[in-house]
């Protein structure tokens, strides 16, 4: 597939956004009642829904640790997010491997020494799969903590960057994702700019790889934004009367 | 800086002071010689001491506060019991008055009768005793006041929606008892009788070493009793989900607007 069709000579996406344009991104916080912290996140097409439980005891033993908490983290896409329906929301290699990294990822964020013995259950789950999948469940399970009112260093953000024409592109749908160009993945703490996330899909050259990183984090900057709007909304909101 | 008056609202990661004069408190931490929040939330200064508190989060308990839980394990000489705290809170065996307020003498017989007196899913009612250095709480319900509840409906809210108050026990004028627990559960029944009358129940009805129960069944709602027990439920859903403080005076507030409406099926 020739490079033209996913920057147009007018320098536009195939969906009409800039290279360096996010997708919109709405976010319903609280939305589950059940849960102690739960967030909706829709990026564009891509929409997730995380729920935390906890910080409460252990469920084994052996999962008690005296220092910190233990986080346990389970990433899944619902059978009907793709295309092609999956045969299994869970439990494949592809998804355990995201879990695992999530839950590498917010052992870095959580100040989980604040919470000795206990467990903190973060479950997230792919709704509708266009692209960004563990970019935008990162995004969601930070409101989700938040939400929880989980001690967190700082949110963590995460954006996807790609290289077409060597343009850095930002926050890939599913179409860009598919593209030729490499993935790179990138979660911050956005106040200190330490990568707490960083995958990079396919190969990519060493000498454009800062360029690709700094345009994620300028992106993960950018969704900082939006989500500390959306949370400052929210506590105004709910504040008690 | 955190001002008077206007609430000032943070989120994890922002810096809250660059002034080291100051301690940091819950929902804080330290940086760069900086003072950041970690969640998010309204700053509350007391003095010298910054605190964040967040609108949500686990129970924190204090001695002193009167909890609602459930049993979840039956152990040697020991309930534990779910208080939607961080950890598990513990109940001794020694920490309970035993049926008809005998007091208890410690016997490997009333060890093997332990299920006799709380069993898994019964709720109680009782007080922190104790704050455990891992944070788990130690319960007691040496009082009259605590035990098992039976008849009655369990309400959860966040805990942060109970005012603390000198008391939480609350016979309310429309016919009902309300156990506002600090830790979000709420337990309304109908009238509970006071000490007085209690006293009295328990000598007509002594209670056998192997009956069930700490607190026996003596009395079975009636029809209106459970309609004022369901429409008191309601207001207090209605007032949490509207982030009302919860106490005494905010649901009877509740109750008299809500009789307008009707109850229905």
């Amino acid at each position: 597939m020739a490079d033209f069709e996913y920057l147009s000579p007018e320098g536009l996406r195939s969906d009409g956004r800039r290279p360096q344009e996010l997708r919109v991104l709405s976010c319903n916080i609280s939305h589950c009642l059940q849960a102690d912290g739960s967030a909706y996140l829709q990026q564009g097409n891509t929409r997730v829904i995380a729920t935390v439980y906890g910080p409460h005891d252990v469920s084994r033993r052996s999962e008690a640790q005296h220092d910190k908490a233990f986080i346990n983290c389970q990433f899944s896409m619902a059978t009907f997010s793709t295309s092609e329906r999956k045969k299994r929301p869970t439990g494949d290699k592809s998804c355990l491997e995201t879990s695992l990294a999530l839950k590498k990822t917010f052992e870095a964020a959580i100040l989980t020494d604040t919470y000795p013995h206990s467990k903190i259950d973060i479950f997230v789950q792919i709704l509708q799969s266009d692209g960004s999948d563990k970019a935008v469940s990162i995004n969601a399970i930070t409101m989700a903590l938040i939400d929880a009112g989980i001690p967190m260093k700082d949110y963590v953000c995460a954006t996807s960057v790609t290289l077409i024409n060597d343009t850095p592109i930002v926050d890939l749908n599913y179409f860009e994702e598919r593209g030729p160009g490499p993935e790179l993945i990138v979660g911050t703490l956005p106040k200190s700019g330490k990568i707490v996330f960083l995958q990079v899909n396919s190969r990519l050259h060493i000498d454009n790889m800062e360029k690709v990183l700094k345009e994620g984090m300028n992106g993960n900057q950018r969704v900082h934004t939006i989500l500390d709007t959306l949370i400052k909304k929210h506590l105004e909101k709910s504040i008690l009367t | 800086m955190a001002l008077k008056g206007e609430p000032h609202y943070v989120a994890p990661g922002d810096v809250i002071t660059a002034n080291l004069g100051f301690m940091r408190g819950h929902g804080t931490y330290e940086s760069d010689g900086k003072l950041l929040a970690s969640v998010a939330g309204v700053v509350e200064r007391v003095n010298r001491l910054l605190c964040v508190h967040p609108l949500k989060s686990k129970y924190n308990g204090e001695i002193g506060d009167v909890v609602v839980g459930r049993i979840i394990e039956v152990q040697q000489k020991r309930w534990k019991v779910e208080t939607s705290s961080r950890l598990d809170s513990v109940l001794n065996l020694s920490s309970i008055n035993l049926p008809g307020g005998v007091l208890r003498r410690r016997s490997a017989e009333d060890e093997v009768m332990i299920r006799d007196y709380l069993k898994e899913g019964d709720l109680i009612s009782a007080e922190v005793q104790q704050v455990n250095s891992d944070g788990s709480l130690s319960l007691h319900t040496r009082s009259l006041k605590y035990g098992k509840l039976t008849e009655g409906t369990l309400v959860t809210v966040s805990p942060s929606l109970v005012k603390r108050c000198k008391n939480h026990f609350h016979n309310l004028l429309c016919g009902a008892s309300l156990i506002l627990g600090n830790n979000g559960y709420i337990w309304i029944s109908p009238i509970i009788l006071d000490d007085h009358q209690q006293e009295q129940m328990r000598f007509q009805l002594p209670s056998t070493p192997g009956s069930s129960s700490v607190k026996t069944v003596t009395h079975v709602a009636t029809i209106e009793e459970r309609e004022t027990i369901a429409r008191l439920r309601n207001c207090i859903l209605a007032l949490a989900q509207s982030r009302i403080l919860l106490y005494d005076t905010t649901v009877q507030y509740a109750y008299d607007a809500s009789l307008k409406y009707e109850v229905k099926e």
